[in-house]
């Protein structure tokens, strides 16, 4: 195992950060921590590195204990969000710091020192900064460097705290699939905390999703997006159309209209439920396909890229619907405010008992 | 060099009221006041001059002024260093009484303090008792003037310091317990590089402030001749002798001394936010 966590718990005064939570992850794997802000995926990664003392519980990095260990013994590489570089040193002297502060016996020569930081820095795509100070880069290029410093030390695991959070949305993206690719080639076992669900089923290996403290659902991201464990989960893997109704004798309600309830709730007499449905899987037509499609009216068109946004007003239904739908369609079906369309709902989740948002 | 550079078109309006201001206001309050010293001494002529500042006393006196005001600015940076490092870092109750126990040296007329620096170090005051059956006397020493003179020069050096501790990022210290280094690694590779211009600016505060510290040191000092007279003493001793010109000479000498000085600190500190700043 790459990393164990066992029964960790933490509380800050009266608030229980982490509750009971343990997990396991294979060496070589990169995983997401992936939960709302204040969830406590932050906490649990600072206990990892030795940042924050866990009340109880276990912590054993590559079959080593290490539990009990101050941060610089452990090993760890971490990766903060705003860098956290060394302003006074230069990028190299960043990156080689690791190595020039180990004791005199363990530390490699001058020049092993500068091949292993040239390295490192060519495998980050940085080279040409040796000699620049932090300020002199943008923020892209200094988590790079960030990225670098945290791997000279041939860290047991690397921990990445919101990493590309405080990047702009196009160097993020390509940040994600560049950190991708590079561990795709050091294979170091790495745990990554994010609130963005598309960065974690784009980059990960698997997805652990945290609330509260406490684990909802572990498992690949195809797994954790298309079966998701509750309506937590489901919420807040994408955007998400809510309607609260009932379930009755395998027909679930959506306001006046209803719809067949999935097999495995076919057999509930009678229960509260919440159905979900992604706004991409809602078909739109012009004409009616189907007896059980919604009427409705577009009132607002919204540009998202490749796809549209819709807002549409339906009979019968309280809330409007949230859809989209590929910007193709939206042509060829000469869509626009206003215009009279009629909505299929094709795939629910529906989840019974009451559960706030 | 600056100043020239501004000719290009500049963002931020009012280059030429402020720096009119400025220029006035340094005219006013420093360049004109301090240009009578030189203006008095014109007249003097160049022998005696010469004569009147190389007098064994005098000499002794800026030898002894520069020194103790080193000693005491060197012993502000740690003290100074540390008393920021634990107001910043640490809580504990009666942080608030420390903090304005702080400043209490800026308030305080400084022939208070010497009065109390004599008092207590003198052989019949509670420390003076302590210490003189072990041979040790800080009255009328230049160790005395040392102390009186760390007495001043200490808030300087914790109010300089105090703001860069604060805004330092936890992190910057976290990312480097990480990567293996030791407390001691840390604070000498990274903390202090980080805080040297301000440590800098502080201790040079101190510094100057020592040179031409004077309620203070006289009651502690003794002011033996060639001994333990400091150059403010031979300034006002000249002047109490209706010497004026030979005062205005020892204060040029030392004027010009004190600004060299901090001109050179000046550079220094220029130099050390060139080399990482873009």
């Amino acid at each position: 195992m790459g990393i164990e966590l066992q029964n960790i718990n933490k509380t800050f005064g009266d608030y229980k950060a982490i509750d009971n939570l343990s997990l396991n992850i294979p060496s070589g794997d990169l995983i997401a921590l992936l939960g709302p802000s204040g969830c406590g995926k932050t906490t649990l990664l600072r206990i990892i590195a030795g940042l924050e003392l866990a009340d109880s519980g276990k912590i054993i990095l590559e079959n080593k204990d290490t539990t009990n260990l101050p941060p610089r013994e452990k090993n760890v590489g971490f990766v903060f969000q705003h860098y956290a570089l060394f302003r006074r040193l230069t990028v190299f002297e960043n990156v080689a710091f690791g190595l020039k502060v180990l004791p005199f016996k363990e530390r490699p020569a001058r020049k092993e020192i500068r091949e292993r930081v040239e390295h490192l820095l060519t495998l980050v795509q940085m080279d040409w900064a040796l000699d620049r100070f932090p300020s002199q880069l943008s923020g892209g290029q200094r988590q790079r460097v960030a990225l670098a410093r945290a791997l000279a030390v041939n860290p047991r695991v690397l921990l990445l705290d919101e990493p590309f959070s405080a990047l702009d949305a196009k160097v993020r993206q390509e940040l994600r699939r560049w950190l991708r690719k590079l561990h795709d080639e050091i294979h170091v076992t790495s745990i990554f905390v994010t609130h963005d669900q598309e960065e974690a089923l784009e980059l990960a290996d698997k997805i652990v999703v945290i609330n509260k403290g406490r684990i909802e659902q572990q498992g690949t991201p195809q797994e954790v997006y298309d079966h998701p464990a509750n309506a937590f989960v489901y919420n807040f893997l994408g955007n998400v159309n809510v309607f609260h109704g009932r379930i009755h004798n395998g027909k679930v309600s959506l306001g006046a209209h209803t719809v067949d309830a999935p097999d495995d709730l076919k057999n509930v007499e009678e229960k509260t439920s919440q159905t979900f449905v992604r706004p991409h899987e809602i078909g739109i037509s012009r004409i009616r396909s189907n007896n059980n499609d919604l009427e409705g009216t577009i009132r607002e068109v919204r540009l998202q890229g490749g796809q549209i946004g819709l807002n549409i007003e339906c009979q019968g239904i309280e809330c409007p619907i949230e859809a989209e739908v590929p910007r193709e369609l939206f042509n060829n079906l000469q869509l626009a405010k206003g215009v009279q369309v009629f909505v299929a709902i094709n795939r629910v989740r529906v989840f019974t008992g009451d559960y706030e948002i | 060099m600056a100043l020239f550079q501004r000719k290009r078109r500049n963002i931020l309006p009012g280059f030429g009221l402020s720096m009119g201001y400025t220029v006035f206001y340094l005219s006013a309050i420093v360049i004109v006041p301090l240009s009578m010293v030189f203006f008095n001494t014109i007249p003097m002529g160049w022998e005696p001059f010469v004569h009147s500042v190389t007098a064994p006393r005098v000499l002794a006196s800026y030898k002894l002024s520069f020194s103790t005001a080193f000693f005491a600015a060197l012993f502000d940076a740690f003290a100074g260093l540390l008393t920021a490092w634990v107001l910043v870092r640490y809580r504990f109750p009666g942080k608030q009484f420390l903090d304005a126990l702080v400043d209490l040296p800026f308030a305080l007329p400084t022939a208070v303090a010497g009065i109390c620096f004599a008092t207590l170090y003198s052989p019949i005051g509670w420390l003076g008792q302590l210490l003189a059956p072990l041979n040790l006397q800080i009255i009328n020493t230049p160790t005395g003037i040392i102390i009186a003179l760390i007495f001043i020069g200490f808030p300087f050096v914790v109010r300089t310091i105090q703001p860069v501790l604060e805004e330092m990022e936890q992190e910057i210290e976290e990312a480097a317990h990480c990567l293996g280094a030791t407390r001691w690694q840390t604070f000498t590779k990274i903390l202090l590089p980080h805080l040297f211009p301000a440590l800098l600016t502080g201790v040079t505060l101190a510094f100057a402030r020592g040179i031409g510290e004077y309620g203070s040191v006289i009651f502690i000092a003794g002011n033996l001749p060639m001994k333990t007279e400091i150059a403010p003493l031979m300034i006002m001793s000249k002047l109490d002798q209706f010497d004026y010109a030979g005062a205005s000479a020892v204060a040029l000498v030392l004027l010009c001394i004190s600004f060299s000085m901090l001109l050179l600190l000046n550079a220094v500190q220029e130099w050390q936010q060139k080399e990482y700043r873009s």
